[in-house]
């Protein structure tokens, strides 16, 4: 089966539909959101939409940061724009919408594969994986061998061998990597939606249960168009020039 | 199921074991059949036990991980491969016949058949590096030939492939290679330069020269470190047989610096290739070992090397190609190879490391005597060599990074295809002569050349007058007349 892993997806309609039509072109199966759906992005009820005929047709959704802010009253922790970001997110979403995101798990174990926004150690906490020693951490936590995720917004494939030692690897875009069944692994797929390392083109992830082959994509969208939606919604604008520098 | 446990007529993973053709400390060599495949393959059996060295191990990973993605004539094709989960195993295409090592009682070895064995084995290594690996382990036992000449490499467990995982250097901090062979850097743990593989090959084209290795089999990291200070004494001092041509290729290759060796394999099988324009140094007459003062100088100085920038083969490859210039240096082609020679210009500007082949064509005729002298005697193929040097002398680029050479074929655009080929050319450059009715309507010599070359080609047009464009656009019923003056010429032979 092919997985398609969409992370941090952040309201932005421009690099998500670039993704699954691009998902679609690689003969994916299946797809997989790794949380934060909205957030930042002037598109959230259509993104919402789209993830939850996907979710209505088999796909898995689990629940991000961002997701869990629109739906609590307090927000500590987080930034003030991110916070203005949620509050007038939560003004655009109905009902139906609002179910749908309180209605999502932390996590699901999937054969030997794990989805999570953030961590395996507190999936509600939403503490970040950036290095070797969080990845062993997040590990510890699970009993699958893989681990998918996002949260940190750039694409890392970390791998832990039989004597427990991480190691981390910047994953080049469309190439094949084959993940041995001797070691276990951490995939972070990047983000869908605003990616944060200095390329603004939208980044999903392959997985080939089958091959056992992981694949990264970077997909180019019209950032300028989210930039100005972003805009002329009134949040701060700053959100989308980064989307324009990808940082 | 464990490899120890494996015997002639089991099956594993759908393959029939036949013969153990190989049991070595680290894997096991079977040859195995498939029904529905003809092709003969051997299978790879790590052999697994507690307490054995984790290295062997992540060896087997990598291999597992580089060879399917590996392909050509230069490496044995990848069949299959077994899991961790249960017995692993990897099979692989069988190249019969043995490796270079069976060669080595018989060094040294004469300097054509040292050049020949060399060419094509850095041709292999050029078609990997070309595919984002480094063998980093290239020794005489891990170089095959097909019965069709090329070279085939094996044995991938200390590979590095650009663009996958390095499990090898995340797992293990010491230097990893085949103690002859090893590359200074490598004893530095460097492990992303693809002129590490040249080093070794190096290493092996001295002991085809010599019957002897140049660093020894040391057995201690400290003995391996020698190499980045110590020299070695030259080919020549061993071996009185052994041309200058050769001990500057060899020593080249055994440069302690991986910038003053060749750029590329494809660099090195061109030296090989072409021994009669191989610049002659210094290293060419070396006759001794440096002195011990020369020596402790090095030794103060070496813990200066640092690891080189981490940079990928791909781009390095970039830096260093090899650009074929196609001179058509008739003097009524004056204003064409000017423009040419500019086009050139412009290359090398940028590109400081390329190195340029100035080609022209003599032709020949396809029947009939060809005496090869003019009507004043004078010898043509010296003449078209003399010409082709003038061409390139305003391009100031060092005599070590140009060479020239006189094709002599009846259908140039074969022979400059033919010779871009054998020589791994990256890019051709050569000159469109003016458009003509009848040059359209035959084909010119460049426009076959873009059709059949093998790699990227640069085609130089004189800027064209106006109305001699008007000319050319016009006569399409004079084409009509040509044409079927060809077909009555072609019907009445």
């Amino acid at each position: 089966m092919r997985i398609a892993f969409f992370a941090d997806i952040h309201a932005n309609r421009e690099a998500l539909e670039a993704c699954i039509y691009h998902s679609i072109l690689q003969g994916v199966d299946k797809h997989v959101f790794l949380g934060d759906l909205i957030g930042y992005g002037a598109d959230p009820e259509w993104v919402l939409d789209t993830v939850m005929r996907y979710y209505e047709n088999g796909a898995i959704v689990v629940l991000g940061n961002h997701d869990e802010a629109v739906l609590q009253r307090s927000r500590n922790g987080m930034h003030s724009d991110a916070r203005y970001a949620v509050e007038w997110t939560r003004t655009r979403l109905n009902r139906h919408q609002m179910k749908f995101l309180s209605g999502l798990p932390l996590q699901i174990d999937e054969h030997d594969r794990l989805y999570v926004h953030a961590n395996a150690w507190a999936p509600n906490q939403w503490g970040y994986i950036t290095d070797t020693f969080d990845t062993a951490r997040s590990l510890a936590f699970t009993r699958c061998r893989l681990t998918f995720c996002g949260h940190v917004h750039e694409r890392y494939l970390y791998h832990q061998n039989g004597s427990r030692s991480v190691n981390a690897f910047v994953p080049q875009p469309g190439v094949d990597i084959p993940l041995s069944t001797h070691r276990r692994w951490l995939i972070n797929a990047g983000s869908v939606g605003q990616p944060r390392d200095g390329n603004p083109a939208a980044c999903y992830a392959v997985y080939d249960s089958a091959l056992n082959m992981l694949t990264y994509f970077r997909v180019p969208f019209d950032v300028e168009a989210a930039a100005r939606k972003i805009k002329e919604a009134g949040l701060p604008e700053w959100f989308g020039t980064r989307l324009e520098q990808g940082v | 199921m464990v490899a120890e446990s494996l015997s002639a007529g089991a099956f594993l993973g759908g393959f029939k074991l036949v013969k153990r053709i190989h049991a070595g400390g680290m894997a096991t060599i079977w040859k195995v059949t498939r029904e529905d495949l003809s092709l003969p393959m051997v299978m790879k059996v790590p052999r697994l036990k507690d307490g054995d060295d984790p290295s062997f191990i992540v060896s087997f990973e990598v291999e597992q991980m580089v060879l399917p993605k590996l392909s050509g004539p230069h490496v044995p094709r990848f069949i299959a491969s077994g899991d961790f989960s249960q017995q692993p195993f990897l099979v692989m295409e069988h190249i019969p016949g043995g490796s270079l090592e069976s060669r080595l009682p018989e060094a040294p070895l004469p300097p054509d058949k040292i050049a020949g064995i060399g060419a094509k084995t850095a041709a292999a290594l050029h078609d990997l590096h070309c595919q984002r690996v480094i063998h980093l382990d290239l020794t005489p036992d891990n170089i095959l030939f097909r019965k069709s000449g090329e070279a085939v490499l094996i044995d991938f467990g200390l590979s590095r492939h650009d663009q996958l995982p390095d499990l090898m250097a995340e797992e293990f901090h010491l230097p990893m290679g085949t103690a002859p062979y090893i590359s200074p850097e490598q004893v530095l743990n460097v492990r992303s330069d693809s002129r590490s593989d040249i080093f070794a090959l190096g290493v092996i084209l001295y002991e085809l020269s010599t019957g002897e290795q140049p660093f020894g089999d040391p057995k201690s990291k400290a003995g391996l470190r020698r190499r980045l200070y110590v020299d070695f004494v030259p080919p020549r001092a061993l071996n009185k047989e052994c041309p200058r041509w050769l001990q500057e290729i060899v020593l080249r290759c055994l440069e302690v610096d991986p910038a003053k060796r060749y750029g590329s394999a494809a660099q090195l099988a061109f030296a090989l290739q072409h021994p009669e324009q191989v610049v002659l140094t210094p290293r060419a007459e070396r006759g001794r070992r440096d002195s011990h003062w020369t020596i402790f100088k090095r030794w103060m100085n070496y813990n200066k090397f640092g690891p080189s920038a981490n940079r990928s083969i791909a781009r390095h490859l970039d830096t260093v190609p090899i650009v074929m210039a196609a001179v058509d240096t008739s003097p009524e082609m004056e204003a064409l190879s000017d423009s040419l020679r500019k086009a050139v210009k412009r290359i090398f500007r940028t590109e400081r490391n390329a190195r340029l082949t100035c080609v022209t064509v003599r032709k020949t005729p396809l029947v009939g005597l060809d005496l090869g002298v003019d009507e004043a005697g004078q010898n043509l193929h010296v003449q078209f060599l003399i010409e082709l040097k003038h061409w390139a002398r305003a391009l100031e680029i060092p005599a070590d990074r140009i060479s020239f050479h006189v094709l002599e074929f009846p259908d140039p655009a074969a022979a400059l295809v033919n010779y871009a080929r054998a020589n791994h050319v990256d890019h051709i450059v050569i000159g469109a002569r003016g458009s003509s009715t009848l040059r359209r309507f035959l084909g010119s010599v460049s426009s076959q050349v873009v059709a059949e070359a093998p790699c990227t080609v640069t085609v130089v047009r004189g800027r064209i007058r106006p109305e001699i464009m008007e000319q050319v656009a016009k006569p399409r019923v004079r084409r009509g007349i040509v044409y079927y003056y060809m077909v009555y010429l072609l019907t009445s032979l």
